[in-house]
């Protein structure tokens, strides 16, 4: 177990390596730079910048002076959107809300999406299982863009019952909408996968025999079927955590969050190097974490992919 | 198998319907998938609007999908303009039905190569383990964090060069006009970027049902009996996990059709004059409180097809299923 860990945590140092070179040199592929404007900055100005960024330097210079720089934990200070603030200050402000956020979202995707997807799997073919998939299936039809202003003219316009916009850490009813926006798409490929998974369980023989003995229907589908079930759902979780995070521009502008979503699209129009490479180090480390969590979930749940990996 | 059986030897056009070894598990699948009454009304419909997507718009009756008229904006559904038209006054219908080409190109061919490489890394992950699995799981990993965004702006940047070679490799490969395929071409380097990009969460949900799958009893057998690795993989594992597979492929196609909207929008993707489905609801989205007609019936377009996509997918899994014949 211990081994298995420090394994992880090797190879996930490794992810973020690779995930750095890469990003590093593919933003400086960009066919434009931070130093370019719709005004045209002039020449000495821009040499000036250059400079100062050390954008004069051979690239590879610069490559190994970012790498050592990153490496005593100094992202350095944002070149462009938001000129000259600390990158770590900037995420610091901006990623404990869109990590709230996230969690929230994943929180109400998994609280609706799962139940529906199993009850769907159990009354298969019948009133349940099409309403829930013609609900999931206009979840996933209706983009968030159109659910969002949805939710906010009738919860928060109509009813009055949430806050439509601004964001309040303290008040978790400012966060339900764009939450709810958020986890609906998850929750209605939650539920889709769920009923998979369920579907592929509920066949199998050993469900036959507990029922064959007379076990209750509840207990058959709690203690048995759902390890089994869950299984491709549980997989989706990891990318889907990682993806409500770093995918949460559309809902961060339609509720005015000062995510950080808005911020690194900007960085990326513009090339704004700095401001890249901060963010997507934090999502490759949430990723990783992220699908080891998953991994150790499904050894836990999987009798036999215990015994497999013991071996 | 009672059941599948009973159905191939009443069949006349299967040829070798008596022997045993008659049936593969294709034949066996598209025999019980003609007898679905909803994947049938699924596969009619979506050929249906495939149909009218990709014939329509060349009879001369539909109006020019980019022709304004500024005085007969927004208007409500008539005889000249049967759903209306937008707010440049351009006829909605006609746009949907333009559109749609677009947006069914990306969501097949995307989610075609995505399904193709995202089976292949999940499943031999998932089989093999170990080693290979830990490295191409870190690969998911990392493609997951890298910005989606830059690799798209890059690759369509790299592909502008070549796409006015790959315009005349079309003309001459199908003969068709050059005005009337140029748009799309552009197009191409696109959809094989997204594609190339979305298959990360198709593996990890195939790892995972495969890891489960590979340690039952008869893969098992299927070892003992000296079975090539590839031919577990692909006649005995990948069928019993079809049905993650194919929800998932399901939910592949809208999410894509959607994405190739964002990236309209950023400058990539399609642009106008042209539109897709995508695009076509997130300008009704901008204005579906002043004329929410321009929200709806492209909405019912976009849901119609996926509802049949999903029937039709249901109706693949269960004809797949191996285990479904039993019931």
């Amino acid at each position: 177990m211990w081994r298995e860990i420090a394994n992880r945590l090797m190879q996930g140092l490794l992810v973020l390596f690779v995930l750095g070179t890469l990003t590093f040199f593919l933003v400086h592929a960009l066919p434009y730079g931070p130093f370019q404007d719709e005004k045209a900055i002039p020449d000495n100005v821009r040499e000036r910048l250059e400079q100062i960024h050390g954008y004069d330097k051979p690239l590879l210079t610069q490559y190994w002076l970012r790498l050592n720089n990153i490496v005593r934990g100094d992202l350095g200070t944002s070149i462009k959107v938001m000129e000259g603030r600390e990158v770590s200050d900037i995420l610091l402000q901006a990623f404990p809300v869109s990590l709230t956020l996230g969690l929230f979202a994943m929180a109400i995707a998994i609280s609706i999406g799962i139940p529906a997807g199993v009850l769907a799997a159990i009354r298969k073919n019948r009133a349940p299982d099409y309403i829930i998939m013609a609900v999931a299936l206009l979840g996933i039809c209706l983009p968030n863009f159109v659910i969002g202003p949805l939710l906010a003219e009738f919860f928060g316009g109509r009813l009055g019952w949430f806050p439509v916009s601004g964001w309040d850490p303290r008040s978790p009813s400012a966060m339900f909408l764009p939450a709810l926006t958020l986890g609906l798409v998850s929750a209605a490929y939650l539920s889709r996968l769920t009923r998979a998974g369920m579907l592929e369980i509920l066949h199998q023989d050993f469900i036959r025999t507990a029922r064959a003995k007379g076990q209750k229907g509840h207990i058959i589908i709690i203690r048995h079927a759902l390890r089994g079930g869950l299984i491709p759902s549980i997989a989706f979780l990891g990318p889907a955590f990682a993806g409500t995070i770093s995918g949460s521009v559309v809902v961060e502008s339609i509720f005015q969050i000062p995510g950080i979503g808005r911020l690194f699209i900007k960085a990326i129009e513009t090339g704004d190097e700095t401001l890249i490479m901060g963010p997507v180090l934090l999502y490759g480390t949430l990723i990783v974490t992220a699908n080891f969590l998953v991994d150790l979930i499904q050894l836990w749940l999987n009798p036999r992919l215990r015994a497999r990996a013991a071996a | 198998m009672e059941k599948s059986r009973s159905i191939t030897a009443n069949n006349a056009t299967i040829p070798d319907a008596g022997t045993d070894a008659g049936h593969s598990l294709w034949s066996d699948a598209w025999l019980r998938l003609r007898h679905n009454r909803a994947a049938m009304c699924g596969c009619a419909v979506l050929g249906l609007i495939i149909l009218m997507c990709f014939i329509v718009p060349f009879l001369p009756a539909l109006p020019d999908p980019a022709q304004q008229d500024l005085p007969g904006k927004n208007s409500t559904p008539s005889w000249s303009h049967w759903m209306g038209t937008d707010h440049l006054g351009r006829d909605l219908f006609s746009r949907i039905l333009h559109g749609g080409r677009i947006s069914i190109l990306v969501g097949l061919i995307t989610t075609m190569v995505s399904l193709t490489i995202g089976v292949a890394v999940g499943a031999v992950a998932g089989y093999l383990g170990g080693k290979v699995d830990a490295f191409l799981m870190r690969t998911v990993d990392i493609l997951y964090s890298l910005p989606f965004l830059i690799i798209v702006i890059l690759f369509s940047a790299l592909a502008k060069g070549y796409t006015s070679d790959l315009t005349d490799w079309l003309v001459g490969l199908t003969g068709f006009n050059r005005d009337a395929i140029a748009p799309f071409t552009g197009l191409i380097p696109l959809f094989v970027a997204i594609g190339a990009l979305s298959w990360l969460s198709i593996s990890r949900i195939v790892r995972a049902s495969v890891q489960d799958i590979a340690g039952r009893e008869f893969v098992e057998a299927a070892k003992s009996l000296g079975l090539s690795h590839r031919r577990i993989l692909m006649r005995h594992i990948i069928p019993n996990a079809i049905g993650p597979i194919v929800v998932y492929a399901t939910l592949t196609i809208p999410s894509v059709m959607l994405f190739e909207a964002t990236l309209s929008f950023l400058g990539m993707g399609v642009q106008p004059p042209y539109s897709s489905w995508g695009i076509l609801i997130k300008d009704g989205a901008d204005r579906m409180l002043s004329n929410p007609l321009l929200l709806i019936f492209p909405s019912i377009f976009f849901i119609l097809t996926l509802l049949s996509l999903n029937f039709l997918g249901d109706g693949l899994r269960d004809a797949l299923d191996p285990k479904s014949s039993k019931d």
